[in-house]
């Protein structure tokens, strides 16, 4: 029974890897088929963020050990947190400095509230 | 954020740093972080935490499906054939207004499907999201105001 | 046992759609056409090694590289955020004649629509 669950748990994690795997794969696919940056930011961020965190909870649950996993929980933590802060920034960086939208962009109300000087 | 939810979160961070989640480490955690706020007790100020840490919790489990469904969202329009795109930005009206709630806000919408925010107005009223599919503003922005803003209103009001 | 062998394969299986999510992000990187969108591939490329890190962990039982992969997913963090701020003292987008002239002469527009890629 006991190397019932044990089989359970690590075709758990197999199952975590490959899919935390293919998020990264999405997100590197939406890097190279999206048009202009924005968009692309927006696969790196979410896709990308969901990949890493994913494989490396996997790291964590594999581990078998409470005080790793609580680490590599707060490592998935951090990711979440700090992937959002690092997309705004570039995002603001680059539509100041005057990076174009795609030509199917159909709005936008940041440069018609704050124009380019 | 009240004091004492803010002393057990830092001793589960403990915990997790330290790397040893027995009972007595989580006692010394508990206790390093209880003085780390009393250095700070003028910011953290404590009325019924229980309600407050239930909609937090709420607001976590949203957040949660919110980027499970984003990751989704981005790989099923990624892989699509076609892409037919409507990007664009928006101008969000912001009801919160303490700049903890805005950054909260804004991360939260940056991992939510289809959207990222890129910037907030000098007067903190109106926060600039880009969206991946911009076909229908209002109906996004409506989704924003009535979901994760509400929560946050709920959480930390 | 039958678990067992499932598991290694998944592992492998991650290592390599990981590898190719790296070489198409490296793509990326290489094609530009813009610093942004370099800075948003290396960004990515980031993500994909603490992903990398995070399977090797798992193969190999060495539960050390979960430390590993937090550490370079702060350095990541910083690197984009000096990435950001330097795009935005560059005070222009104009990279590899990406951006034509008089780009910034259209100011009020509220809709973008011009485009030369």
């Amino acid at each position: 029974m006991a190397d019932f669950f044990n089989s359970l748990f690590l075709l758990a994690v197999a199952i975590i890897i490959v899919a935390g795997s293919l998020f990264s794969l999405v997100a590197a696919i939406g890097l190279n088929r999206l048009p202009d940056v924005f968009t692309r930011m927006h696969a790196a961020s979410k896709a990308g963020t969901v990949g890493s965190g994913l494989l490396l909870l996997a790291a964590g649950l594999h581990a078998g050990e409470l005080s790793i996993f609580f680490r590599a929980l707060a490592g998935f933590l951090f990711f979440i947190l700090t992937a959002p802060i690092s997309a705004h920034l570039l995002a603001r960086a680059a539509h100041e400095v005057g990076y174009r939208l795609h030509e199917k962009t159909v709005m936008d109300e940041l440069r018609r509230d704050r124009p380019l000087e | 954020m009240t004091a004492l939810g803010l002393n057990l979160l830092l001793a589960i961070l403990w915990i997790a740093v330290s790397g040893s989640a027995t009972f007595v480490n989580f006692l010394f955690g508990f206790l390093v972080s209880a003085l780390a706020i009393g250095l700070i007790r003028e910011q953290a100020e404590g009325v019924s935490y229980l309600r407050r840490v239930r909609f937090i919790l709420s607001l976590t489990i949203l957040f949660f499906k919110e980027l499970a469904l984003s990751a989704w969202k981005v790989a099923t329009l990624v892989l699509r054939r076609d892409m037919d795109l409507k990007p664009g930005i928006f101008a969000f009206p912001l009801t919160v207004d303490r700049d903890f709630e805005i950054t909260l806000l804004a991360n939260l919408i940056t991992l939510t499907p289809g959207t990222l925010s890129v910037d907030v107005s000098e007067d903190r009223r109106t926060l600039y999201v880009h969206a991946i599919d911009c076909s229908d503003p209002e109906g996004t922005k409506r989704d924003i105001a009535e979901g994760f803003e509400r929560k946050i209103m709920e959480a930390f009001r | 046992m039958m678990a067992e062998t499932l598991f290694n394969f998944a592992v492998w299986l991650g290592l390599a759609i990981l590898s190719v999510a790296f070489l198409l992000t490296v793509y990326r990187v290489v094609k530009g056409p813009t610093l942004a969108d370099r800075v948003v591939a290396l960004d990515m490329l980031v993500g994909i090694v603490i992903g990398f890190i995070a399977i090797i962990a798992v193969k190999t039982g060495f539960t050390l590289y979960i430390d590993i992969a937090i550490a370079l997913g702060l350095v990541g963090f910083l690197a984009t955020v000096a990435f950001a701020r330097f795009i935005l003292s560059r005070q222009t987008a104009d990279e590899e004649g990406d951006k034509a002239d008089g780009a910034r002469a259209e100011t009020a527009s509220h809709t973008n629509t011009r485009r030369v890629r």
